[in-house]
């Protein structure tokens, strides 16, 4: 049947007659197609999903592709493909948009490293500002880990930074490498596994389809859905009802204090779900512990030893208010929030686990850990852009000049800055500022 | 007379539900323990009160549901339905599909305005449903975005197109370790506005009902769904029919005027606490017996040390002597001043109940006659299966502390002025926060200095 829960991310298409078929609002599922625009100016990731078992989903109409690529060249993407194809971008975005009731945010998913996602991704992130400006952008962000195979990602990323910083409302980074460990901690929990304990295999974050796959030496597809399940999380309660919802621009607006500081820090748990362990309870609290551990964030980072200015718990399954409150409690006391925030907390209660699961947890931070990896990459652009090295690749575009250059790792040093000064404010003294006098 | 009921919101939504659940199950139990015509008589009142027939003869609640989201009025319909014994009018909701996002600026600065047609349309229709009007009952919270911001919105429009109706809004006070971020600042900006356009305020704090689940109901995972039920259980002790003390022998005829009437004599104090006593899980009620001397004596010392509940009372607590100077502090710290109070009465052998400790001069202040300060409503038609059960509706200072602590936290939070820019995109600038503070620290001054 197709439902509220369905239609939030896929039209129910009428193909009968064709793959021009109307919608169908209530009743059985006949064709569903996933309201999304695949974009890539290579062919070859869109014809492979074109041919996998996803190929119904994906209407032809919602393809923009190319042949030669970005040559990973942030200026590429942005400056000429997005000229190249706005007005094509324009249109299926606002086709894609007319069939939704009520269309409430989008997720841009894109790496920063590259040419295409970074340029061209960022290039539609400010078109979606110019022609949708009252719908909610949420980022999911590929950040470039140190040993990048492609020599120019610090480039592409702190120029992609600057767009994110300034037309983004949420941004959710994402590090390879924590994808990574994850993955291969789930590899030897299943390889290694103590006696007599198995796991659920359709419960592992890694998996799609409930196999789990051979260990391959870049296991992408097993890291993919380790962010696919993390954007399940997060709106699953928007689409599945609970005893308290948390919708998308809740999120946006509980998680976000001042504009430009809206880079979030996710973690899931669990990863994996033993088959015979039966201790609900003990469970259910390591879960909560797990969500602020180091391993389990998806960028390399410790919330737990840096200042939170914020922080949101999505809980899914059969937990409810007093086991949140109990671990709220129980967990406060080690982290540390900032002045005007100590009790900054934002809580969600769905009703419905995810498949294989009895219940799991999304948390959301914003917390300064996040800044590490900004400085980090903000060293590995200087360092190219000291010696100018592979510069003359970007000012050689048309509409690319120095000024780009020097204003995005402005921007993202004006935004280590702020980081900077909160931080400072960690562990000092507590001064509430002075009440309203009224006159009695 | 007849109440509409407004659920705003999740929150508003889910508890209304609850509401009008206990209120339907306590009229249909044969626990009343009193003669059949009292009974009937009651029986009468409640359905009068709440509920109209349709066809089919299943009551409908008289309620207007609103939401700017979908999911939970479209659960707590078909939860309603499914109970058999009572539902909701399928034309009485209105709702959206975005949500409010929990921010009160959207709620009362977009939504309300684009909205009013629609939803006053719905009230009025309601309203005109009744033989004759009694006021109106919204349930709402005051953390999120719609109860809240919607909320004040709808309630000024209620102010407005039924200047003469009396206006009861109960207001949900969220956990202090945050469910929403933002919280305090969403309170104060409804708590304020609240102020202006209603007649009263009839508060329940998460933590406290909590409390009391963990505490007295011994549930050991609990859920919106139990603290809901508490609160439902409490109102339904407030709301049920009652003979008021002068009120002749059929049961009261305008409830919510006399609420108002007897605990909000001056509009600077609008605040209403509520206790009950006893409080403990259905399987203990057959075991238990109690005393009205006992319950009583309680709920006073309940009433004078603020306790919320039935165990840990502070039993040291004792009202000033008459006559002598009292230290300031000490009062602030320990002794909780009433301007009014309403004690209601259910069970057997209500009638003989001495109820003169709560006249006592001294647990009042002093600008209110002692016989005035006071009043009590009995019904010998048992509750909700307590064979005895009382319940205080309290102007005094029992949420002078819980106010006081929310808007500290969002004035600390306005002075780094962290989250504005996402109500001034609405609409709400910093002087309108600042109106507000002010509001709420002269309430805060008004309550302490009683």
């Amino acid at each position: 049947m197709y439902d509220e829960a369905l239609s939030s991310f896929f039209r129910n298409v009428d193909t009968r007659s064709g793959d021009n078929g109307p919608d169908i609002y209530k009743g059985k599922i006949c064709s569903l197609k996933a309201r999304a625009l695949l974009i890539d100016m290579e062919e070859g990731v869109v014809n492979e999903i074109l041919q996998g078992p996803l190929r119904d989903v994906f209407d032809s109409k919602q393809l923009i592709t190319d042949v030669s690529g970005s040559g990973n060249n942030w200026a590429v993407g942005h400056k000429i493909y997005g000229c190249q194809y706005r007005e094509n971008i324009v249109e299926k975005l606002r086709k894609t948009a007319e069939h939704c009731d009520c269309l409430q945010c989008f997720f841009i998913i894109h790496s920063m490293g590259g040419g295409t996602g970074s340029g061209l991704g960022t290039f539609v992130l400010n078109l979606l500002e110019e022609e949708f400006p009252e719908v909610y952008r949420f980022v999911t962000s590929v950040y470039p880990s140190g040993e990048d195979d492609v020599i120019t990602s610090p480039y592409n990323s702190v120029l992609a930074m600057k767009e994110l910083n300034e037309h983004a409302d949420c941004v959710l980074p994402i590090e390879n490498e924590s994808l990574l460990e994850i993955v291969n901690k789930i590899h030897q929990m299943i390889n290694c596994g103590k006696l007599g304990s198995t796991v659920k295999q359709n419960s592992l974050v890694t998996s799609s389809a409930g196999i789990a796959k051979t260990l391959q030496a870049k296991p992408f597809d097993a890291m993919n859905n380790i962010v696919a399940n993390l954007l399940l999380n997060l709106t699953s309660s928007a689409r599945f009802e609970g005893s308290l919802n948390m919708d998308l621009n809740e999120i946006s607006m509980n998680l976000v204090p001042f504009p430009r500081l809206h880079y979030l820090v996710s973690s899931l748990t669990p990863l994996y779900t033993l088959a015979d362990v039966n201790v609900p309870s003990r469970r259910l609290d390591q879960m909560f512990s797990d969500a602020f551990s180091r391993d389990h964030q998806l960028i390399q980072a410790d919330p737990k030893h840096s200042l939170y200015l914020a922080c949101a718990l999505l809980v899914r399954g059969n937990v409810q208010v007093s086991d949140l409150r109990r671990n709220i409690e129980r967990l406060k006391p080690s982290l540390h929030f900032v002045s005007w925030n100590q009790e900054g907390w934002k809580t969600g209660l769905c009703s419905v686990p995810p498949v294989g699961h009895s219940h799991s947890l999304l948390a959301l931070a914003n917390n300064t850990c996040v800044k590490p990896t900004f400085i980090e990459l903000k060293d590995r652009f200087m360092k190219l852009y000291k010696k100018k090295a592979h510069l003359h690749h970007y000012l050689q575009i048309d509409g690319m000049e120095q000024s780009c250059f020097s204003e995005a790792i402005s921007s993202l040093s004006d935004l280590i800055e702020e980081y900077n000064e909160l931080d400072a404010t960690k562990g000092g003294p507590r001064i509430d500022p002075s009440r309203l006098k009224i006159a009695v | 007379m007849s109440i509409v009921t407004v659920q705003l919101g999740q929150c508003g939504n889910q508890i209304g539900h609850e509401v009008f659940s206990a209120l339907c199950s306590d009229i249909r139990g044969t626990h009343g323990l009193c003669s059949k015509k009292e009974n009937e008589s009651y029986q009468d009142s409640c359905k009068e009160r709440f509920f109209c027939e349709d066809e089919s003869g299943v009551p409908v609640a008289r309620a207007v549901l609103v939401d700017m989201e979908p999911k939970v009025i479209s659960q707590t319909l078909s939860m309603a339905a499914r109970s058999g014994h009572w539902k909701y009018s399928s034309h009485s909701h209105f709702c959206q599909k975005q949500g409010s996002g929990n921010n009160w600026a959207n709620g009362y600065s977009v939504h309300g305005p684009r909205h009013k047609e629609a939803i006053m349309d719905l009230v009025q229709k309601e309203a005109e449903k009744c033989d004759r009007l009694g006021g109106f009952f919204t349930i709402m919270s005051m953390a999120g975005g719609t109860g809240s911001g919607l909320g004040a919105f709808v309630t000024q429009c209620l102010r407005d197109a039924f200047p003469t109706s009396f206006m009861l809004n109960h207001v949900v006070w969220p956990y202090g370790t945050g469910e929403v971020i933002v919280q305090n600042y969403n309170s104060v900006l409804t708590l304020s506005h609240l102020y202006h356009s209603s007649d009263a305020l009839l508060v329940h704090e998460n933590d406290v009902i909590h409390k009391i689940c963990a505490q007295l109901m011994n549930i050991k995972q609990i859920s919106f769904r139990d603290v809901n039920q508490v609160i439902a259980h409490q109102l339904g002790s407030v709301f049920q029919p009652t003979h008021t003390a002068g009120g002749g022998s059929g049961y009261s005829r305008n409830p919510l005027g006399d609420l108002m009437e007897t605990l909000v004599p001056h509009p600077e104090f609008r605040m209403l606490g509520l206790r009950n006593i006893p409080q403990m899980p259905e399987s203990s009620l057959p075991y238990s017996t109690f005393s009205w001397p006992g319950l009583l004596k309680h709920l006073r010392q309940m009433l004078i040390a603020n306790a919320q509940m039935e165990e840990g009372i502070d039993w040291q607590v004792r009202p000033p002597h008459p006559g002598s100077s009292i230290p300031s502090t000490n009062k602030a710290l320990h002794f909780n001043t009433s301007i009014a109070n309403l004690v209601i009465l259910r069970g057997k052998d209500v009638h003989g109940v001495d109820l003169g400790s709560f006249q006592d001069p001294s647990l009042y202040t002093s600008w209110l006659n002692p016989q005035d300060a006071f009043n009590a409503w009995k019904t010998p038609r048992a509750f909700n299966k307590y064979e005895k059960s009382a319940a205080l509706v309290s102007n005094s200072q029992f949420l002078l502390k819980p106010l006081d602590s929310i808007v500290g936290k969002a004035w600390n939070m306005f002075a780094s002025k962290a989250y504005l820019h996402q109500y001034t995109k609405f609409g709400i600038q910093e002087e309108d926060f600042l109106d507000c503070f002010t509001t709420l620290e002269q309430v805060i001054s008004s309550y302490t200095n009683l």
